[in-house]
């Protein structure tokens, strides 16, 4: 029993909950311009997005961009690198950088080494958007060789994942720091949250490096004259997977361990938030043969062994569900709600951001759903590459995730800046355009899905579409619609908030952080360490992965040198 | 530990448990049993329906794979009566051939390959959807038992000509009504 550190009964061991640090203004900056670049990606990829929906219905307007964009492919390769990977990453890594700081209440440890990190993923950054930009690199953002894009591309998207492992290597030392000065007490678990992700993703993102540095890379700088393109497949998504947990952990920080304190209550299970996000780091790599269940070269048994393994991640999707939303329940019941599900009126619906992440979650419920069979060993059959799955991946990261960041950020922005929120009242209509128009294109784009629609295709020039997908591929254009409105009135409200005048501290919206209703104290240390999940994850990942990839390396074949021309 | 009289024992059981609420442990629980239900399904349904998924069957060199063999002449070609084989080139940006034609109730095996890009091959209304990637053979078994047309479709970005790429199965009532295959 030595892991019991301290009694509970004492007062002074009480959790030591943060709330108090206040960051320092360049932490603030830093912070800041990772929501900066983040924010600056989305606007430009969601312009690109309706674009392609008004496409379906026939209203092609890329002609009018030409020179800037040629082809409906450029902009779908600019809305897919952007929204997809640009935004997502460079806001989780700023946002696990503020959870990482104002959750352990000090700074980071190697601030400079973050710094480095952040300008890396910057000039990455820079490096992947000149070739996109020159109609060199129309490649999407699954870059499937032999679509052959420029070496730019392809080491600036290296940057990037090498910044954001840099940073992550500046929150883990920030965490070892901490942790030698707070012997016995459990890590608060906004930041734990956080962290685990940073080491989720540098175990994820081995595929995509080894993929990049020694196939694609030296063959776009002519090195080597061919690919092996289902090994590269495999490669791609032993990390693209993954990425979608990537995407999601940072917004279920928020819904753990910061929604719960914006609606008025706690976090429901301390355990539980943590087990969840283990379980997460464990379960999220050994699965990414489910994007391949079509592929050929990869033997049945592999992708059905992956296709269980997916589902064991439905185990801690369950446990989020129970947890966050009895979580909001506390919440609303303390705040007069009652009734089986009448509470619901009694959440703070008018705030904002407690709107954009409650309406983010709803979506993300028919997005699990959907998920479900998109995992389905022989379901997928049905829905693989069809517009089903962008429909899908729109209630996921389009909304699950973007939604809650905006609705993050609508608190966020404000208490970096020290401003207040510009017009809350813009912010919530934001938070609900985008929850209708999603639900419009992405109920159309699963049904077209269900009729043999492909994906990433301009099914507006598609001479195989049938009289009956029109009425849908209308609803896609219209749900488009609304959610360009929207993702203006984003880039509005955060503009205009960064307009007004600084208001006096006290003004200056205050960081919302969760209690747990059972002391994170109390909370098991095998709950609180990273050592045995480690390995845990290290042998499901050599069991899950290895004999397959060992035999694909093994038998490699550098055989496909891709066409003669640029083919886009 | 089991001095047992003031609590303490008590204390640290709860200390070292997680503290799971009864209704969360029964949640849990429910969810495990429908996570045996859903591996028990999936399996079942991937393994002993005839729903066939690809695998991995055969490699070729895509820079000489057209020169030779079968895939030299893509096209459909009779087995035996009722059983049938396809080689089908998925290549920019174009199937070939464009057309297959087999008779009702016969089982067609598909084989396709790309000499260039990665495409793909899903005949609508099937359950057949494989990736087509260069230096791999996608293969396929599925018996048609209806009369009609199914029309398949690149569904992997390709490049510019993508949205043109398309072809389609005819399954006919006899072998002859729309020429022999």
């Amino acid at each position: 029993m030595s892991v019991v550190d301290r009694p509970p009964s004492s007062s002074e061991y009480e959790p030591r909950f943060a709330g108090g640090y206040d960051l320092t203004r360049p932490e603030k900056r830093f912070v800041g311009q990772h929501l900066f670049v983040a924010i600056v990606a989305l606007m430009i990829g969601s312009l690109m997005g309706p674009l392609q929906s008004f496409q379906f219905s026939g209203v092609d307007l890329y002609p009018y961009l030409d020179p800037i964009i040629k082809s409906y492919y450029q902009g779908l390769t600019l809305h897919g690198v952007l929204n997809a990977l640009i935004w997502t990453t460079f806001f989780i890594v700023g946002f696990t950088a503020f959870t990482t700081m104002k959750g352990l209440g000090r700074s980071l440890s190697h601030p400079r080494l973050n710094q480095f990190g952040f300008w890396t993923m910057v000039v990455g950054l820079v490096m992947t958007a000149i070739p996109i930009l020159t109609n060199s690199a129309t490649v999407l953002y699954t870059f499937y060789p032999p679509l052959k894009a420029s070496w730019a591309f392809y080491l600036g998207l290296t940057l990037v994942v090498v910044g954001s492992w840099i940073e992550g290597w500046g929150f883990f030392l920030t965490l070892r720091a901490w942790r030698k000065d707070n012997r016995g007490v459990r890590s608060p678990f906004i930041a734990l949250g956080g962290i685990i992700n940073a080491a989720m993703w540098q175990i994820a993102t081995l595929g995509v490096a080894v993929e990049i540095l020694t196939m694609l890379l030296p063959w776009s700088l002519g090195l080597i004259d061919n690919t092996d393109p289902e090994l590269a497949r495999t490669y791609f998504w032993f990390t693209g997977h993954p990425l979608v947990y990537f995407w999601l952990l940072p917004a279920y920080v928020s819904w753990y361990g910061m929604l719960p304190k914006q609606v008025g209550g706690k976090l429901f299970s301390d355990s539980l938030a943590r087990l969840a996000f283990w379980m997460f780091l464990i379960v999220s790599v050994p699965v990414g043969f489910h994007h391949q269940f079509t592929d050929p070269g990869v033997p049945q048994t592999w992708k059905w062994i992956h296709a269980l393994l997916t589902y064991s991640v439905f185990f801690p999707s369950m446990i989020t569900a129970f947890t966050v939303i009895a979580s909001l329940e506390y919440g609303a019941r303390k705040n007069g709600g009652t009734g089986l599900i009448g509470w619901i009126r009694a959440l703070p619906w008018l705030d904002p951001s407690v709107a954009a992440q409650l309406l983010a979650a709803i979506l993300f419920m028919f997005g699990g759903i959907g998920g479900l069979t998109n995992a389905s060993y022989s379901l997928n059959l049905v829905i693989h590459n069809t517009a089903w799955v962008p429909g899908h991946f729109h209630l996921t990261v389009a909304s699950a995730v973007t939604l809650s960041f905006m609705g993050i950020s609508y608190w966020l922005v404000p208490y970096l800046s020290g401003r207040q929120l510009w017009s809350p009242k813009t912010a919530l209509v934001q938070a609900w355009t985008w929850f209708v128009g999603m639900i419009i294109f992405s109920n159309a784009m699963h049904v077209l899905g269900l009729l043999g629609a492909p994906r990433r295709t301009p099914l507006g020039d598609a001479t195989y579409v049938p009289e009956e997908w029109n009425g849908h591929l209308l609803r896609v254009s219209i749900g488009g619609g609304i959610l360009l409105v929207s993702v203006i009135m984003y880039g509005v409200v955060m503009v205009k908030t960064m307009r007004t005048e600084r208001v006096a501290a006290e003004l200056v919206p205050t960081v919302p952080i969760a209690e747990p209703i059972r002391s994170a104290q109390l909370t098991p240390v095998w709950l609180d360490t990273f050592k045995p999940w480690l390995i845990a994850a290290a042998l499901l990942l050599l069991i899950a992965y290895g004999p397959q990839l060992v035999d694909q390396i093994w038998n490699m074949n550098l055989n496909a040198p891709g066409p003669d021309s640029t083919p886009w | 530990m089991s001095s047992g009289e003031d609590g303490a024992p008590d204390q640290l059981v709860e200390h070292l448990s997680m503290g799971i609420d009864p209704y969360e442990k029964n949640w849990m629980r429910a969810s495990i049993i429908l996570l045996v239900i859903f591996f028990a399904t999936v399996t079942v349904a991937g393994f002993s329906m005839g729903i066939q998924v690809v695998g991995a069957d055969a490699e070729v060199d895509p820079r000489i794979v057209t020169d030779s063999g079968p895939w030299a002449e893509p096209g459909v070609r009779m087995i035996r009566p009722g059983e049938y084989e396809a080689y089908v080139i998925a290549q920019t940006w174009a199937f070939v051939p464009r057309e297959i034609v087999i008779p009702v109730n016969s089982e067609i095996t598909i084989h396709v390959t790309s000499p260039d890009l990665q495409h793909g091959f899903k005949v609508t209304d099937t359950n057949i959807n494989m990736m087509v990637v260069p230096g791999q053979v996608s293969t396929v078994t599925y018996t048609f038992d209806e009369i009609g047309e199914f029309p398949y479709i690149c569904h992997e970005y390709c490049g510019r000509g993508h949205v043109t790429m398309a072809g389609v199965v005819k399954v006919v009532s006899s072998v002859g009504e729309e020429g022999t295959p």
